[in-house]
């Protein structure tokens, strides 16, 4: 069994090598490869699944390790694989998510040329990632992490000739590259803390070592998850990252790859319990970058946008949850596969909006397409349901217990936590039923020519202005497009209610991710009405807001705070002055000392190097005579200093 | 060490000065040696297929001599190599290690390891001595890298008439195999006499080789004159080394010195008794012999051939040169070092250093004005020579192992690298200035690629076999107590860097001149020399660690 977890990787790896290398050759039948590599991935994954059940709970863990790169003393980095219960439900959601979004594609993506080069992306995303959760030391986790980023960077910039899709690709890489960094000193950290990159080892030993190192080493660590999974303050770049093709932003965006930071910290569990102080930075970050993301999702009318900001706050429950330690490890956990459904169906969703609309991205150019497209809408709704938390589908119950464990985390932190939490819960409720009404309710917008507006910048004035306008014909989305969807809409449905039958997620986890009832100062049920109340808020005001009222096609000016949700709350304007312009007077200082320090230093033994070589060189007359007598010389000097070895 | 005494009665026998065991019938009779065939089964059929070749010459029509000559070199070649495994696995790598042919020859781990590796880049080499498709056919004929015929005048009325008549020069073959075979003797040498015969049974085709360049003849002669004179010179040194030695030991084997060096000696033979035991003799007479093979692994201040040599020789040969000899030559060294002279050690090591660290640093810092590809390899093989030599100076187990993989990895980089010059080509043939390459990333971005892998690996970037094998020799050191030696070392790496990635720039981030060389698509012949150097290579890099742990049970020599 054990061999087949390298198996695992590798079907998608090859995929992405042969598409990437293969040439024009693989034009025709390409996208078909890649989807198959990546559904033979997700049957591995359950043959293995099913192997892991047939095991009792404290022995289903699988090690296989390949071979070793290099061992030196005590360096030993090993190209080594671990199937536990936490990686195999990430094999099985990334897999399982992954085959989707490669079928829908084959569809999305059918009329671009370059569709061959976009499956060997999604391949190398995928064998990328599940090198990630397979990993069995933080070396090798880095490899994968490094390996997303990079499969990321391509995706989001696929369509490069957009330049706005090509510096969205550069943003992500760059404040990527900053929570790389924090990893890097993480793993760093921990070799010289610990002497190993092995999971086994380091967490073992966590209990055992001094806190400073351990609250270090989990800053690290956060900073590394708050680059990947876009959390505050490193979040900017997930807005921008919907410049990419739909099915990318579903499957990295949201589903996967920005959840690499929760794994990344419920995995490294026993460092963050054995470090309070890191643990309440974990809670802090994911409690702003909750309502942040609400806010941002609020205000946004480009529909990716507004499902990005969602994504993000989403993401901040799960960090949170992750924060609050064995209390609620499991359900940051459960939270992110009923998201992965969910939000993966809601992107499909607007990827199929988007295809009948010509590419339009303004909800406010929307409006009333429930009957033009109407699978589209049934699934996109019922995603909708469960991201807000209705009562008996997938988000209530996973979201419901993330906002219990936060009340339960204790004392005065407990109750702003959970104030948060439910807040979030209000506001998302909110945001998500105005995409929804905007979307497929109220006045069918599009059939009339839009209006430039000059205080809204980012709208591009539609090419159909200049002359005469035709409405788009919206339209139902091929089969293959539709099918996923569907699928994933059940997974949104009854997820969350088949993990909690008999707490039967918790305890599946429970060997990995040890668990811990915690107490609420309130009851469950208290939680779960304030929950349903707030809910019910949320919906309300959305429907007086955009419901009741029709939307107006131009975006109004709004109040101060709406301006500023636009504009991502002001985040890349912080980023500017901030970073941009204080980067730019570090790098003007530094290249000051540069030019006259370090490069007099280089240039001059460039220059010294350079000057010895062309002397040197002039030894080599290209006479013979003259290298026999050189040879001669050095015989003489040889014999000499040998003698002279022995008279000393 | 009955060897010795064997090797040495057969000496005292022919003098008729005493009886022995050996000799039953009586003192007119030289008996038999005893020599274990299977277990020289690789020189063997490697010297056997190099006669074979000659026959062919001699016999068979001029029409299908080629296609005959390069499927009698590689099957060769190829059942060569089948020995060399069947050896290792009988285990005479590790347990069964012992001493062959009366004492002349070590069948052994590094033996056995070097020997596999020569074939292996010399049939690789093979493949590139064959191509058939890069220069532009002559009257029809395809031709390959060698002169038409290697006797007429450059430039001559008979080299036309040769040209035209579509002569080939397929006698590279068996010369190519002669040469292989006394590489193969060469690292498994276990007597002076031997080493210097197997030395000289190379050494010879191998200048010849050099002359043969279809294009640019005088040049190609020049080397091979340069090559010939300088080999001879040096091959003279060594030879009076041998005889001080024999002077010193009153034996020339291994381990016969080994014993005098390190317990006097026992018995003094009546003739050699004014010179047996004088340290004088052992140690001019050790310099004498090291300094022979350090010319041959082209190490500072015996390095002036390389440059010219490599420039000069038809590119197929510099590439099986700079690969196969330096893998013989380190190999010999190692043996003579380790087996023969292990007793001096405190007195060779601190010159070696100095050795060393002249090589790599003269090697980078020369390169770094070089306008010439093959010159600018040429350099780099010298650094790379000085890099080896510091694995050498380890005096462990670690320092053998370390060297045995360092040129398993450098001679598959080597080989490829020269392989891509090969492709590089302008109306003049191949393009080996340095200013014609700018932009090749840009026209053939393969190609450039591929050169650039081998570039990286040249320059010891990791995941690339470079790294592994330069991290390998630097630790063997380090823990040798040559601390200071690696820090000179990586110095000089980063000083080679500069020339390498020198070049990857000017390929990719310059624009292609507009009358730039072109690159010329090969057989399937060199491109696969070309691929099993880049997986050599990445292999190396990825998953080095079988292949370390390979050289390092093959790190033991039988004394």
């Amino acid at each position: 069994m054990e061999s087949l977890i390298a198996l695992l990787v590798g079907a998608p790896l090859v995929g992405a090598a042969v598409l990437l290398c293969g040439g024009k050759r693989l034009d025709r039948a390409g996208h078909w490869l890649g989807t198959l590599l990546a559904v033979v991935s997700f049957v591995i994954g359950l043959v293995l699944f099913a192997n892991m059940l047939g095991r009792g709970a404290e022995d289903r863990a699988l090690h296989q390790h390949l071979f070793s790169w290099i061992p030196v003393g005590g360096f030993q980095a090993d190209i080594a694989f671990q199937l536990d219960q936490l990686s195999m439900t990430f094999v099985l959601l990334i897999t399982g998510v992954g085959s989707l979004i490669h079928i829908y594609s084959i569809g999305y993506m059918e009329h671009d040329e370059r569709r061959r080069r976009f499956f060997g992306y999604l391949n190398l995303f995928l064998a990328a990632m599940l090198l990630l959760v397979l990993a069995d030391n933080y070396l090798l986790l880095y490899v994968g992490w490094e390996g997303v980023g990079l499969a990321s960077y391509l995706l989001i910039g696929f369509w490069q000739h957009k330049p706005s899709a090509a510096t969205a690709a550069k943003k992500a890489f760059l404040v990527n590259r900053v929570g790389d960094m924090g990893l890097s000193i993480a793993i760093m950290l921990m070799f010289t803390t610990f002497g190993t990159f092995a999971f086994g080892p380091v967490l073992g030993a966590a209990g055992e070592t001094s806190e400073g190192k351990l609250t270090a080493i989990g800053l690290m660590l956060l900073l590394a998850a708050c680059g990947k999974s876009a959390q505050v303050p490193l979040q900017s770049w997930l807005g921008d990252a919907m410049e990419g093709p739909t099915p990318v932003s579903a499957l990295i965006h949201a589903a996967t790859m920005v959840t690499a930071g929760v794994y990344l910290i419920t995995r490294s569990g026993a460092i963050f319990d054995a470090a309070p102080d890191a643990q309440t930075a974990v809670v802090a970050v994911g409690a702003v970058t909750l309502l942040f993301g609400a806010i941002v999702g609020c205000a946004k009318d480009d529909i990716k946008k507004a499902l990005a900001g969602s994504t993000m706050s989403q993401i901040g429950y799960m960090i949170l949850a992750a924060g609050l330690g064995p209390i609620g490890y499991a359900f940051a956990i459960m939270h992110l596969v009923t998201h992965g459904f969910f939000k993966a169906g809601l992107f499909l969703g607007a990827g199929s909006v988007m295809h009948g609309m010509n590419d339009e991205v303004d909800m406010r150019r929307y409006g009333g397409l429930r009957k033009h497209m109407p699978v589209t809408f049934v699934t996109f709704g019922l995603g909708y349901l469960a991201i807000i938390g209705f009562p008996g589908l997938s988000g209530f119950f996973s979201k419901d217990k993330i906002i219990e464990a936060a009340f339960a985390s204790g004392g005065t932190q407990g109750w702003i936590l959970g104030a948060a939490t439910l807040l979030g819960a209000g506001i998302t409720a909110f945001y998500m039923t105005r995409v929804m009404l905007m979307t497929f309710f109220g006045e069918e917008r599009w059939r009339k020519a839009p209006t430039p507006s000059p205080d809204q910048p980012s709208v591009e004035p539609a090419a159909e202005t200049r002359g005469e306008y035709e409405p788009p014909h919206p339209h139902e989305s091929p089969k293959s497009m539709t099918i996923p969807m569907i699928v994933l809409a059940f997974g949104s449905v009854f997820a969350g209610g088949l993990f909690s039958i008999n707490e039967a997620f918790v305890h599946w986890l429970e060997p990995v991710t040890s668990f811990k009832h915690g107490h609420a100062p309130v009851s469950a049920l208290a939680v779960t009405a304030s929950t349903i109340v707030v809910l019910v808020i949320g919906v309300g005001i959305a429907w007086l807001m955009y419901g009741r009222k029709p939307v107006p096609a131009l975006a109004p000016r709004g109040s101060f705070l709406t301006r500023a949700a636009r504009r991502d709350l002001l985040q890349d304007d912080f980023n500017h002055v901030v970073l941009v312009r204080g980067g730019e007077e570090l790098t003007r200082a530094l290249v000051r000392i540069d030019d006259a320090v370090v490069d007099g230093a280089v240039n001059g033994t460039a220059v010294s190097v350079g000057g010895l070589s062309g002397r040197l060189r002039r030894l080599q007359t290209g006479y013979v005579r003259s290298y026999a007598l050189q040879m001669l010389g050095g015989a003489a000097v040889l014999v000499f200093a040998t003698l002279l070895m022995r008279g000393v | 060490m009955t060897s010795v005494a064997a090797v040495h009665s057969l000496w005292t026998m022919a003098d008729g000065a005493a009886g022995s065991p050996l000799a039953p019938g009586g003192p007119s009779r030289i008996p038999a040696p005893h020599i274990e065939y299977a277990q020289l089964a690789p020189t063997l059929i490697v010297l056997g297929a190099a006669v074979l070749g000659v026959l062919v010459e001699a016999f068979w029509p001029r029409r299908g001599r080629y296609y005959a000559q390069v499927l009698l070199s590689v099957v060769a070649l190829a059942a060569a190599f089948a020995a060399v495994i069947g050896l290792a696995a009988g285990g005479f790598g590790t347990t069964k290690a012992h001493i062959a042919a009366m004492g002349a020859l070590a069948v052994d781990g590094p033996a056995l390891f070097l020997q596999g590796t020569i074939l292996l880049v010399s049939l690789i080499a093979i493949f590139t001595f064959a191509e058939r498709r890069l220069d532009p056919a002559t009257h029809g004929r395809p031709v390959d890298s060698f002169a038409a015929q290697g006797a007429a005048v450059p430039g001559g009325e008979a080299e036309k008439a040769a040209v035209k008549a579509g002569f080939t020069t397929t006698e590279v073959f068996p010369l190519a195999l002669f040469a292989i075979g006394g590489m193969l003797v060469f690292p498994a040498a276990n007597d002076l006499l031997t080493l210097f015969v197997a030395l000289e049974v190379f050494s010879l085709p191998l200048y010849i080789l050099c002359a043969l360049a279809r294009r640019q003849r005088l040049l190609s002669q020049e080397s091979a004159v340069k090559y010939f004179l300088l080999g001879a010179f040096s091959s003279a040194f060594l030879l009076f080394g041998v005889a001080l030695l024999y002077g010193y030991a009153g034996t020339v084997t291994y381990a016969g010195i080994a014993e005098v060096v390190s317990d006097g000696a026992k018995q003094i033979d009546p003739a050699l008794a004014d010179t047996m035991g004088n340290d004088a003799l052992l140690l001019i007479g050790g310099a004498l012999v090291v300094m022979g093979l350090l010319f041959k692994v082209g190490a500072v201040p015996f390095h002036m051939w390389t440059p010219d040599v490599y420039q000069g020789a038809p590119t197929p040969v510099t590439g099986f040169m700079a690969a196969a000899t330096k893998v013989a030559a380190f190999g010999a060294l190692l043996r003579l070092l380790y087996v023969a002279l292990p007793g001096l050690r405190w007195d060779w090591r601190p010159v070696m250093w100095g050795v060393a660290i002249l090589t790599m640093l003269a090697g980078a810092v020369i390169a770094v004005t070089q306008t010439d590809v093959k010159r600018l390899l040429a350099y780099s093989s010298i650094a790379h020579a000085g890099f080896i030599l510091a694995g050498v100076i380890a005096t462990s187990e670690d320092g053998i192992s370390s060297v045995l993989f360092y040129l398993l990895a450098y001679s598959f980089v080597t080989l490829g690298a020269f392989a891509v010059v090969t492709l590089v080509r302008d109306a003049g043939g191949e393009a080996t200035q340095l200013a014609k390459w700018a932009g090749l990333g840009r026209r053939s971005p393969l190609v450039a690629a591929v050169f650039a892998v081998f570039l990286l690996a040249f320059a010891g970037i990791p995941l690339t076999s470079g790294f592994a094998g330069k991290f390998a020799v630097f630790k063997a050191a380090a823990e040798g107590g040559a601390g200071w030696l690696v820090v000179i070392g990586v110095l000089s790496s980063a000083i080679a860097a500069f020339f390498y990635i020198r070049v990857i720039v000017l390929m990719f981030f310059n624009e292609p001149k507009a009358d730039g060389p072109t690159v010329a698509v090969p057989s399937p012949l060199t491109m696969t020399a070309i691929a099993v150097g880049v997986v050599v290579t990445l292999v190396l890099g990825l998953a080095p660690q079988y292949f370390l742990d390979l050289a390092g049970q093959a790190g033991v020599f039988v004394r």
